[in-house]
Parts: structure tokens; C-alpha cells; sequence
């Protein structure tokens, strides 16, 4: 390319996302000008109209900015609620929020790994065009799919939006015999997702490794899922109540949405390879030996591996599932009881795609004054944006076609989910 | 061998969290076979491959909330043989349908919080207050059996066969207990539409009315039997001002429970 002349990529519509989103990457010459990952998702205020409905309507309404990881805004919201009302859920209730929460990472896991990132790595337009040349990865990948919505439907009633959720614990825990009864079904899966993380550690990797500050939770003992301290890469360590102390949201000039960053220091990375980078000593052995099969270190700095990092993380929730069932013994009532009074709550969860902080006001009967909602796609946004632009430019001698599915697969990296992040645009009211 | 032209599928998202079209992903056992018997020509949650139309079944999910969509939506009718709505936001505006009550004294600090940008509607709205639409499918989340009763439908030239009963002949179906009568939960099984299999109170909790109201619902005595269990106006407003707020039979009675 003559030196000078000026190109733009441009996908209108991203694919195998969960919401609407575009990218534009403008390059002038061989040097990348311009890069917007944007959304285009009317945005449905949430903060807003959570204002005035009762604490114990968070969970349900809160789950609805989500269709693919409802049971992480749950599981957020009632943490949140239930640390402004000075509530502790612990024990067997903490186990089966556990549970149906690996429920939901095996399901989205599984989703993402096979039907939506696979077919990337091996040149098909989507997961079922795969199916007529790789029909037992795709089977495969939908039986282990299967066996995390079974979760989700025992414990939770359905799989999208479940409805057994509360403040305090749940509506009804269930007999040993009821999860006995999926156990043989888990059993299976974990084989199935061993053999997913040997399949997908054969695929091609882009050579791109980047610094990243990864952000997640840390437990004292788990693979986090749950939990009430932050840490960072770079030494970040604090209480998730800390948490807008040390994040801000940045309006970006040339950018739709505001981004997150860690203040004073820039751009971050939440999800599975920030989890795993910061917590790989608490993967369950069977977990890490995978890993170590699969070639990846305790650390992982190439987002395109995030497939190989879902297919682990998958065998860890599946095998964490396994061991909540084994020693299950249900509580005696299925919630802890709370009453209203006003006070400030804050709570985090690892939804599939990374951290989701929430923080509820609430008034002395439990009204609910204000809400803050902070999902993962908006906190890797920026993050993603950098991706590209060291991505594309020792890449600008391919082919349009290939250099924009190269950058679909980038983006695809992080498995956005549009719709979460919707909270971010910058809006104004037509009237009339 | 005369065979058939396949069917082209397309999946359309207005405003919405997702899960609706996720359903049809959720057919793990039926997936591949729908695939194999239907074309999927416009799916981009699960598809970079893009067939122009004409459709022959559009599935729509999500609410009307901005100008842009409110234009968008005309072509989706125009390029669609049979148009079907998905979910509570495509069939009733949705969880965002409480900013139809909000007064505009209530969003103005909101607005101003934020730079101008995207435009956005003051109401979100159902399809059908914008297009024809030739079949309502509800609930919040639709059931993904009912997803397939009507995809099958449309391939066999068929009306959906769909269950029109409440939740709470459904529970007397199911041998569930009654939560209401038993416990005292206040309910909106009476008045909700079936689909969704009566869950909730086989979980001891309410039904809180996510597949909307059946058609001619008593709200009122509904209301009046919930008061009795103790609940306050404020209670019963945010009961029926729910996922399906914008629903009409649901709309009217959470407002004959708003102070004067």
C-alpha cells in the first residue's frame, strides 16, 4: 500500500456477540489512526427504574439487562442488598449460589468455546455451518451446554432469567436426591470438557501477547466466583466496597460510551484470562493439570487463548459442581431472614465475562434510592480497543476481508456482552 | 427427489437483553435438526453469514425505544413473510416500559447527567404498536418449547397451538400447592398467562407475571385479595408494574393503586 493512502474497516453489525455492536479501525498508510469498538444498543436505563422498586425486586429486574448471564446480576444484586442490610449468607446457601453460578459459566462457557469463538479459529461462518465438518466437537459442545442449563433449571426453575433466586438465599432448596440426580450428567461433562480443552489447545494462535493489568476476585481458597476482595496484577488489592475509590468511568472524546478505567492508571482487563492469571493456585488440580496439558502457564497474556483459558475454567465449574453435590447436606430453611433498614450495600460476582459490581441505596423499608450497575463488557471496552490497535498494524498487508474477520475474532476475544454494557452510552431524551 | 425449498429464518433484536433469541440456542437437542430444516439467513448472535431477504419467519425480539429502531422496524415488516414478536419487551415494552410512567420531572436529572449522544425515546412500546405482527409469543424469558411450536408451525403453514389458561390452573394441573391460599404469598398466578409451566410457586415462591396477562383477567379481584393479604398500594403497584408493565390489563390496574 502507497504510503499515505487511507483505508477504514468496518463491521456494522459484530456477529457472535451477545448484543449490537460495530467496529470501525481507520488506517492511514501502514499506521492504524483511528480504532471504535462501539454500541449500538438503545439503552434501557436500569439505574433508573430500579429507583423506587423494592430491595427484593433487584434480582429479578436486575437479571433482565442479561439473558446470558442473568444468575451473575443475581448473584451481585442480592450480595449487594444484603451487605447494606448487614446480612451474611453462608454455608450450605453460600454452596448452592456456588452452584448454580457454575451452572451458568458452564452453560455460557460452553456456548461461547464452540458456538461462537471455535468457529473462528477454524474458518466457518458459525457454530452449526461447523457442524457438517466437525459434527462431534459441535454435539460435544451442546451436551456440555445442556448440562449447565440442567443446572440451572434444577436449582433455578429455568435456564434464562431463573426465578429461585432471593435476598437471603433462595425460595426453595432442593432434596439431596434432586442434585444426586444430575450427578451421573456432570460426570459425563467433565469428560466432555477435558476433551473441549484438548481440542481447542490445537488451534492456531495469533502470536499477540499484550502487559495486561488484570482485575478479579480473590478468595482465601476457591477459584473465585463469589467474593469480597479485588486484586490486580500490579498489586491492586482492596475490599469490593472500596471499589469506586479506585475505578472511574472516562468520556472518551472519540468514543459512544464511557470507559472504566483504574484510576491513574489506565485501561484493565476483567474475565476468564484476568481469573485465571490471578487465581490459577486455586483451580482445582484436575483444572490446572489440564492447563499444563493444554500448554498454557499459570499466567495467560494472548487474549486469543482466552478459548483455551473458557475450555479450563469450564472443567473447574463442571468439577466444583461435582464436589458442591458431594457434600450437600440442605439447610434448614432455605433462606436467612432479613428485614428492611436504610444503609449502602455493595456487591461482586465473576459473571462469565468478568467482574459485575453492583451498589443499592437503600431507604429505611427497603426502597431502593439509587442503583450502580457496573458490568465487565464496559470495564474491558477500552482494553479492547487497545487490542486492535496493536493488532492490526503489523497485519495491514491482509486482505480486507481477512484483516476485518481478524478483527471480529479480537473482539470476540473477550466475549462481549452488549447489552450489559448499554449502561455506558451517552443518551438524550427526544421529546414529543 | 422434489425438495423443498427451505424455509429462511431470520432473528431480529430491538431493545432487549438477549435471551429471548438465546432460547432458540438453548434447543441444544433440536438445533442442528432446525438448521437442517430451515435455512437461518439473518441470525447474528450465532451466524457472520448474512442472507438477504425476503424472510419467510422473522422472530423479533426487544422493545421500541429510539427513532432509529422505529424506522428499522418497517423494514424488517417489509423484508418478513411472517413476522412473529418474542418475549415481553417484543409483546409489551419489557422491563424499560416503567419509563412510560416516569414523569418527566423524574428524568430530567437523569438526562442532564449524561452528554447527548444516542436518542432515545420517551416510551418503549411493543412492536405491534408500530407493524402488523401475524403472532405474539410471551413470557420473559419465552418458553423454548413454545419457541419450537411456533417455528415448526410456520414451517407446516399452521397456527401456533398454544395453551391460553393462567398459571393457576396450571399449578392444579402440575398438583401444586396453592402459595396464595397455603401460605399467604400474594401471587399473580390467577391473571398470568401459562407458558412458562406455573415455576414459580413449584419453587414456594409468587408468580410474579413474567408471561403477562391472559386475556380478560379479574386484576381487580386479583388486587382487592391481595390487599386483604396485607399488601399496601405502593405493593401493588410495583406487582403489576413489573416485566410486563406495559401490558394493558396489567397497566390499568397498577394504576387504579396510584395515590390520587
Amino acid at each position: 500500500m502507497s504510503r499515505g493512502s487511507s483505508r477504514t474497516i468496518r463491521v456494522e453489525v459484530l456477529t457472535r456477540v451477545e448484543g449490537e455492536g460495530a467496529l470501525t479501525v481507520r488506517l492511514k498508510g501502514d499506521a492504524v489512526v483511528d480504532v471504535q469498538f462501539r454500541i449500538v444498543e438503545p439503552p434501557r436505563f436500569f439505574e433508573a427504574l430500579l429507583r423506587g422498586r423494592a430491595f427484593g425486586e433487584a434480582p429479578d429486574i436486575t437479571s433482565r439487562i442479561c439473558g446470558i448471564c442473568p444468575v451473575a446480576y443475581q448473584m451481585s444484586a442480592v450480595h449487594a442488598v444484603e451487605d447494606a442490610l448487614g446480612v451474611t449468607v453462608d454455608g450450605p446457601l453460600r454452596a448452592l449460589r456456588r452452584l448454580l453460578y457454575c451452572g451458568e459459566w458452564i452453560e455460557s462457557h460452553a456456548l461461547h468455546v464452540t458456538l461462537l469463538h471455535a468457529p473462528d479459529f477454524l474458518g466457518y461462518e458459525s457454530g452449526i455451518a461447523m457442524a457438517k465438518d466437525h459434527p462431534g466437537a459441535v454435539t460435544r459442545g451442546l451436551q456440555l451446554k445442556q448440562a449447565g442449563n440442567e443446572l440451572l433449571r434444577v436449582l433455578g426453575g429455568r435456564e434464562i432469567h431463573p426465578v429461585n433466586v432471593r435476598v437471603g438465599g433462595f425460595y426453595r432448596v432442593p432434596a439431596r436426591g434432586e442434585l444426586a440426580a444430575i450427578e451421573e450428567r456432570l460426570k459425563r461433562a467433565l469428560d466432555q470438557a477435558l476433551a473441549v480443552v484438548r481440542w481447542v489447545s490445537d488451534f492456531h494462535f495469533p502470536d499477540f501477547e499484550r502487559d495486561y493489568e488484570f482485575v478479579a476476585l480473590r478468595h482465601p481458597t476457591e477459584y473465585p466466583i463469589l467474593g469480597d476482595r479485588l486484586v490486580s496484577s500490579r498489586g491492586l488489592d482492596i475490599a469490593v466496597r472500596d471499589y469506586e475509590a479506585h475505578f472511574a468511568e472516562e468520556h472518551v472524546e472519540r468514543s459512544s460510551a464511557l470507559h472504566s478505567v483504574l484510576s491513574g492508571r489506565g485501561a484493565y482487563a476483567v474475565g476468564p484470562l484476568a481469573r485465571y492469571s490471578l487465581n490459577f493456585d486455586r483451580l482445582a488440580p484436575v483444572a490446572q493439570q489440564a492447563a499444563r496439558e493444554a500448554g498454557l502457564g499459570p499466567v495467560c497474556l494472548n487474549p486469543f487463548r482466552s478459548i483455551v483459558v473458557r475450555a479450563v475454567e469450564t472443567v473447574q465449574a463442571v468439577d466444583e459442581a461435582l464436589r458442591i453435590i458431594a457434600a450437600y447436606e440442605p439447610p434448614d430453611a432455605p433462606a436467612v431472614s432479613v428485614v428492611p433498614c436504610a444503609g449502602t450495600g455493595c456487591g461482586c460476582s465473576e459473571a462469565p465475562r468478568g467482574i459485575l459490581y453492583h451498589r443499592y441505596r437503600l431507604a429505611g423499608d427497603g426502597t431502593i434510592l439509587e442503583a450502580k450497575i457496573v458490568p465487565p463488557t464496559s470495564q474491558n471496552q477500552k482494553t479492547i480497543e487497545e487490542d486492535l490497535w496493536r493488532f492490526v498494524e503489523p497485519r495491514v498487508h491482509l486482505g480486507e476481508q481477512e484483516l476485518t474477520w481478524q478483527c471480529e475474532q479480537a473482539i470476540r476475544n473477550y466475549d462481549p456482552c452488549i447489552s450489559c454494557a448499554t449502561h455506558f452510552l451517552k443518551l438524550s431524551v427526544e421529546r414529543g | 427427489m422434489g425438495a423443498r425449498r427451505r424455509l429462511k429464518l431470520a432473528v431480529w433484536k430491538f431493545a432487549s437483553c438477549d435471551g429471548c433469541q438465546l432460547s432458540l440456542l438453548d434447543c441444544e437437542d433440536e438445533l442442528l435438526a432446525l438448521a437442517g430444516a430451515l435455512e437461518i439467513a439473518h441470525f447474528p448472535e450465532a451466524s457472520r453469514a448474512v442472507a438477504k431477504g425476503p424472510y419467510d419467519l422473522s422472530l423479533v425480539e426487544g422493545s421500541i425505544t429510539t427513532p432509529h429502531d422505529a424506522e428499522r422496524i418497517h423494514q424488517v415488516r417489509r423484508a418478513s413473510k411472517v413476522l412473529v414478536t418474542i418475549g415481553a419487551c417484543a409483546t409489551s415494552g419489557g422491563i424499560q416500559a416503567l419509563r412510560n410512567f416516569a414523569d418527566v420531572g423524574e428524568w430530567i436529572p437523569l438526562v442532564y447527567a449524561t452528554p447527548d449522544f444516542i436518542h432515545t425515546l420517551k416510551t418503549s412500546t411493543p412492536i405491534a404498536n408500530h407493524v402488523p405482527v401475524d403472532f405474539e409469543l410471551h413470557g420473559c424469558p419465552v418458553d423454548k418449547r413454545q419457541l419450537l411450536e411456533v417455528i415448526l408451525a410456520t414451517l407446516n403453514g399452521r397456527r401456533p397451538v398454544l395453551a391460553a389458561h393462567s398459571v393457576c390452573f396450571e399449578c392444579k394441573r402440575r398438583g401444586t400447592v396453592c402459595v396464595l391460599v397455603a401460605d399467604g404469598t400474594p401471587c399473580l398466578g390467577p391473571v398470568t398467562r401459562t407458558g412458562c409451566g406455573a415455576i414459580c410457586p413449584a419453587y414456594r415462591r409468587g408468580c410474579y407475571g413474567c408471561f403477562g396477562p391472559l386475556k380478560n383477567p379479574n386484576t381487580a379481584a386479583l388486587g382487592e385479595r391481595l390487599r386483604i393479604l396485607g399488601q399496601s398500594d405502593a405493593d401493588l403497584v410495583r406487582a403489576f408494574r413489573g416485566i410486563n408493565a406495559g401490558a394493558e390489563a396489567f397497566r390499568r390496574e397498577s394504576e387504579s393503586h396510584e395515590p390520587r
